[in-house]
């Protein structure tokens, strides 16, 4: 026991001294608070020093390629098992109906219902069923798109029109994780299913968000969420200037280090109308992103 | 007949619970039964998981044998499942389990031939 308590020491101290930060994921709580407007400038300041990886896990709406401008060369599909009963062979026991976390089959007197949105295709309902009546077969929920974009790799999923699950994407995206360099994820908004899944696993996430009582009620939803998988948070506040100071309150009582401010400034809303990365548009934003990832550093 | 009302608590004077799927409870109702001296009404809690709300409530109607639901509005997976069993559905019920029934009874209430309420979670957000 005393063993083992010293090698964890000894792990610990490792950790501290070695550990870099190597995957940002960058969110908000509520949507168009400039979530893509940190983490793309992030990429390209970072870029310069280091290898980065972007992935656009907004899979529902990615519009970081509309800054970073990236060369798609490969695109693939992704899905999930989709359960196909054989009513001939289906017995109406119902063990599938019970076991499905998701309440995604139904037995309603002789009919057998498959509610294919709610499926998360994890194969119980097979592997439970005693008559061998189940079988899985693939259904597109969207596609990834890779390639270059500022002299890294991007990678974007894009949600099938009329899909309801995207977490399968956002997964598959996370395996693509290279740990040789610096990965900034682009996350969905809210705190649902999908933003828990961008987040989880992150070293940091960087929350984003307005000084507006929408912004702050928002986001204390996502640092529930972030603290909820154990992931470290900073906030940056756009739009600094509107509102009123009840967000830096907020990250004051809760300990919340805010690690930027961007203005809210017609220079920089031009810039954005018009597709262009701040750090592009305006250069001395390279050295203030380029500081904002030194800050999340001091994490550890 | 054997009729379904959703409702906030248990038996014939509590609140329609107006949504479906998240019902607090289901009161069942055989209406031959309601002149005599005991009146068959069963109120069953629903305890709905985190999803699918809509179709593990369609799935309890249908094995309780009801053939009509009274509710508030019913969400597009509940009113497959409802149909696939040939349950008929009145949504806008509101006040008590009671005055539902009566404005059922009485041809009050629209009978839907389509779902009448949102889908919840599936969207951007639970998954």
């Amino acid at each position: 026991m005393a063993l083992l308590s010293e090698h964890k020491r000894v792990k610990a101290h490792v950790n501290v001294t070695q550990v870099v930060i190597m995957r940002i994921t960058v969110a908000s709580g509520k949507g168009g608070t400039g979530k893509t407007t940190v983490a793309t400038n992030l990429a390209i300041a970072v870029s310069e020093r280091l290898p980065v990886q972007f992935l656009d896990c907004d899979v529902e709406e990615p519009n970081a390629h509309i800054f970073l401008k990236p060369q798609i060369e490969n695109s693939r599909s992704v899905g999930k098992l989709l359960p196909e009963v054989d009513e001939e062979l289906c017995t109406r026991c119902g063990d599938c109906v019970r076991a499905c976390e998701f309440n995604a089959i139904a037995i309603i007197g002789k009919k057998i219902l498959v509610y294919n949105d709610l499926c998360h295709g994890c194969g119980l309902c097979k592997m439970v069923c005693p008559v061998g009546a189940i079988s899985e077969h693939p259904h597109e929920l969207g596609v990834i798109e890779t390639g270059t974009a500022h002299g890294f790799s991007f990678a974007r999923g894009l949600l099938n029109i009329g899909e309801a699950m995207s977490t399968p994407i956002i997964h598959e995206m996370k395996a693509m994780i290279d740990p040789q360099g610096l990965t900034i994820i682009d996350a969905p908004p809210g705190t649902g299913c999908p933003t828990i899944a961008a987040i989880k696993d992150a070293d940091v996430a960087i929350l984003v968000t307005e000084p507006t009582p929408f912004g702050l009620h928002d986001l204390q939803a996502a640092v529930g969420v972030a603290r909820s998988v154990e992931v470290p948070v900073f906030v940056v506040i756009n739009r600094d200037g509107i509102g009123d100071d009840r967000v830096e309150q907020y990250c004051e009582q809760e300990g919340i280090p805010i690690a930027m401010k961007i203005p809210f400034a017609r220079e920089i809303a031009t810039l954005y109308s018009r597709g262009i990365a701040l750090v592009d548009g305006a250069p001395e934003w390279k050295e203030r992103f380029q500081a904002l990832y030194e800050t999340v550093q001091g994490v550890v | 007949m054997k009729v379904c009302i959703t409702a906030r608590g248990e038996g014939l004077t509590a609140e329609v619970d107006p949504t479906f799927g998240r019902a607090a409870y289901f009161t069942f109702i055989d209406t031959d039964t309601l002149g005599s001296d005991t009146p068959d009404v069963e109120s069953v809690a629903n305890v709905p998981g985190a999803h699918g709300a809509g179709v593990q409530a369609a799935q309890t109607v249908a094995d309780k044998g009801a053939t009509v639901v009274i509710t508030g509005s019913v969400g597009p997976n509940a009113y497959q499942g409802l149909a696939a069993a040939g349950v008929e559905m009145y949504t806008g019920a509101t006040g008590t389990v009671k005055q539902a029934l009566d404005d059922f009874e009485t041809g009050r209430l629209t009978r839907s031939g389509a779902a009448t309420g949102a889908r919840h979670g599936g969207g951007r957000g639970i998954q």
